[in-house]
């Protein structure tokens, strides 16, 4: 674009640093939603397909309650996904302004899983003893695929953020782009795997936790049993695979973005047999007080002790990310990840020896929490890619001072966004627990509908 | 026709739907805020409720899809907007939250109170979000955002005549197709004595409008006078058009035809909506950056417009399936008293 103009004054740095945490606390709320949004509806269909399958009215107890928090979840994902769209251009418009046409595709085919979610949730919520059960069934089945299809679409479009592919740029102009070469970039199959497992271990372990806690207060009914036990088995089953998934993502980061990697391992010397630290403080160009395994970094990146990996020495310092942040999030996402494959075999060695859960209270209680383990894991991952890029919003290309929005005031637009949200949270929680409570019918339902009293 | 024109068209259809589908939820809102007191007012919630009903979440992605495109065809303009408007549009933002999450979260709520402070949340923001994004709609239109980043003003980009017109325009339009439908929706409900209610709304926002509108010439003519020439000359057709439908669906209003009353209410706004751009066609940020100098890359627009139209084949059947499963459901349920 000729008449394209670079912005008259740069941002001031107060204004970057509220542009960044208005869009991790904006992407840090959806993306808990987004993960229900995507894992949920796979506990749905199960579950409503044990509940044909059976004719077991608990497992059809279950699916409706579970359809009333979907709709409500959903309302909640969509708008704050609508707001992202908004950010992309209010924060960032310096990124946008260029590589808008670049990253977009992947976008616009979201906003169609998108749409085609929305509409099929809508038939599964309205359409209830409307349609045949079999066909009601199979009315969930595209906002399952939708949604999934979505959570790739998305990443692909971070990926590319990470991996910028399909464009020649010169003087601040971009040309010869290529969105289906942006699109599928090489760190498109990493990113979306784990991001994909992760969606279906925290929705499994969230929903499995509000059951563990109702079962910790003495609600030890079937109902509840079968609450806890479905999300938390499918969860349990994805833990192991996202360990593996998780290693060959660190490989795939090791070879495209080596600094990123570097920060996360705080490894600051290039080297051969390099140590897997754990933990630490870093304090100028050194990691201090961390536990180190010999040679375990070499290890995992290279499946050979003297495998040379690359240290944050071969970057220039205005290059490095936060090494810190960067490494604590790892160390936290790693942790998180261990502490719940623990927790799904000790279910799994229980349900082998005695097919009952396991005797200790700590199990039920660990399992309230682990919900909350998920999501500490999704946020400290999402931490690790995006703060783990920088300076760079499109890496190597355009740095994130560059892609701000230099009008003045984001510092005023922080603070009224977090009070949304800070209200948002609230509420939702507040009306999933109405929902708990109640049996009345988020979206009507013909048979809650003959005897409606309604309260107005 | 080139490519960028295309997906031009296609992003107006985008915003034509939105403006139809979503406006209409916008003005339920209204409505819903002007219902009269809990007891009073709780048929006339109902209805509106209902109309809005299963349908309402796949309309916010109208507008993301119209914001997509806009970034990924036109980039330049997009961050232009973004960056100069963003104070209107962080508000219109705030705006969708809260009647998205008020609208859902009060069907869940039990309590009169709740029930109240949600619906009282997801009327005023109905108000809002609408007359925030008019005002973005002047902003461009009077041409106070130039190409860049935040290079127009960030308070008289839309502080200023034309955009206030383009919010009052907003939210008196959505208003008027809200009653227009809920006519339409209470006599197929069976409910005539809500439908007569919702007509007695519809014509006062039909009067409004028209005072509006004719009081806007005069405002453009001063405030924007590129924009009122256009309007004038090239658009003046469906200027006309508009007006004939109005007036029409006002007429039919008063004999009570209401589907016919929907129909003629849906034309006047797509005139009104399509005279815009041709009147400043082929500019998209005037009063200098043409469509042309902000398309992107021919490759893009391509690949842009066949997972649009994938996405067409897709979504057209669904989207006629919930409507019908609406529609049903709209007919069976008899409405509480």
């Amino acid at each position: 674009m000729g008449t394209w103009q670079l912005a008259a004054t740069a941002a001031s740095p107060a204004d970057l640093v509220a542009a960044r945490l208005q869009m991790a606390l904006s992407l840090g709320w959806h993306i808990i939603l987004a993960c229900l949004g995507v894992g949920m509806p796979a506990l749905m269909l199960i579950i409503e397909w044990r509940a044909l399958r059976t004719g077991d009215a608990d497992y059809m107890r279950l699916a409706r309650q579970w359809a009333k928090a979907i709709g409500v979840l959903f309302a909640a994902g969509a708008v704050s996904g609508t707001i992202l769209s908004f950010e992309m251009g209010l924060l960032w418009p310096g990124m946008m302004g260029i590589y808008g046409q670049v990253i977009g595709l992947p976008f616009a085919a979201e906003g169609i899983a998108f749409f085609i979610e929305a509409i099929f949730l809508g038939i599964y919520l309205y359409a209830w003893d409307r349609v045949p059960p079999k066909m009601h069934l199979l009315s969930g089945v595209p906002v399952l695929i939708a949604g999934t299809a979505s959570a790739f679409l998305v990443v692909c479009a971070n990926a590319w953020m990470n991996q910028p592919r399909g464009f020649v740029r010169a003087d601040g102009v971009v040309s010869h782009v290529s969105p289906w070469r942006a699109m599928f970039n090489p760190a498109v199959p990493h990113e979306t795997l784990h991001m994909i497992v992760a969606a279906f271990m925290t929705a499994g372990f969230l929903v499995a936790g509000v059951y563990a806690a109702g079962m910790l207060r003495g609600h030890r009914d079937r109902y509840h049993l079968l609450g806890f036990l479905v999300p938390f088995t499918v969860a349990a089953v994805f833990t192991p695979i996202q360990i593996l998934v998780g290693d060959y993502a660190g490989k795939s980061v090791a070879a495209l973005q080596p600094t990123k990697l570097a920060a996360a391992e705080a490894l600051f010397r290039t080297q051969a047999g390099a140590p897997l630290s754990i933990g630490g403080i870093v304090t100028g160009d050194r990691l201090r007080y961390a536990i180190e395994i010999p040679k375990g970094l070499s290890f995992l990146v290279g499946e050979s002790f003297d495998t040379v990996v690359q240290g944050l020495d071969q970057v220039p310092r205005a290059d490095r990310p936060p090494v810190m942040i960067v490494h604590l999030a790892f160390d936290a996402m790693v942790a998180m990840g261990f502490l719940l494959l623990l927790l799904s075999a000790w279910l799994g060695y229980g349900w082998w020896r005695r097919r009952e859960l396991p005797r200790s209270p700590w199990f039920l209680r660990l399992a309230a929490l682990s919900g909350l383990a998920a999501v500490i894991a999704v946020e400290a991952g999402w931490t690790v890619t995006e703060v783990g890029r920088q300076p760079w919003t499109v890496y190597g290309h355009l740095r994130t001072s560059e892609a701000v929005n230099p009008a003045p005031g984001l510092w005023t637009g922080f603070v009224v966004v977090t009070l949304v949200y800070a209200v948002l949270t609230v509420v939702t929680l507040y009306v999933m627990r109405l929902i708990r409570w109640s049996e009345r019918p988020v979206a009507p339902q013909e048979p809650d509908r003959a005897h409606e009293p309604e309260a107005f | 026709m080139d490519t960028a024109q295309i997906v031009l068209v296609v992003m107006w259809v985008g915003i034509t739907l939105y403006a139809l589908l979503a406006g209409a939820d916008f003005g339920g809102g209204v409505w819903d805020l002007l219902a009269g007191r809990s007891r009073t007012g709780m048929a006339r919630r109902k209805l509106i409720e209902r109309s809005i009903g299963p349908v309402w979440e796949a309309n916010h992605v109208w507008l993301i899809f119209v914001i997509v495109l806009l970034w990924t065809a036109f980039s330049g303009v997009f961050a232009s907007v973004m960056s100069t408007l963003y104070i209107p549009l962080t508000l219109a933002a705030l705006g969708i939250i809260a009647r998205g999450t008020a609208f859902a979260f009060r069907k869940a709520a039990k309590e009169l109170w709740q029930q109240r402070l949600f619906g009282a949340a997801f009327a005023i923001s109905s108000l809002l979000t609408p007359f925030f994004l008019g005002t973005v709609a002047g902003a461009i239109a009077s041409g106070r955002v130039p190409p860049g980043l935040a290079r127009g003003n960030i308070f008289t980009s839309w502080l200023n005549p034309t955009s206030m017109l383009g919010g009052v325009l907003a939210v008196t339009v959505c208003a008027y197709l809200a009653a227009a439908y809920l006519c339409d929706d209470a006599t197929e409900a069976g409910r005539p004595d809500l439908a007569e209610w919702f007509r007695v709304r519809a014509l006062v926002a039909a009067v409004v409008i028209g005072a509006v509108a004719l009081g806007g010439i005069a405002v453009l003519r001063w405030d924007a006078p590129r924009l009122f020439g256009g309007l004038t000359h090239r658009a003046l057709p469906l200027v006309i058009a508009s007006a004939v439908f109005g007036v029409a669906s006002l007429v039919l209003l008063w004999k009570r035809i209401y589907p016919l009353v929907r129909a003629a209410a849906m034309l006047g706004v797509i005139a009104v909506l399509w005279g815009w751009p041709l009147a400043q066609y082929p500019l998209m940020l005037p009063p200098s950056l043409s469509y042309r100098q902000a398309a992107a890359d021919p490759a893009v627009l391509t690949a842009m417009l066949i997972v649009i139209a994938i996405g067409v084949v897709l979504i057209a059947p669904s989207m006629a399936w919930l409507l019908a499963v609406q529609r049903r459901e709209l007919r069976d349920a008899e409405t509480p008293e």
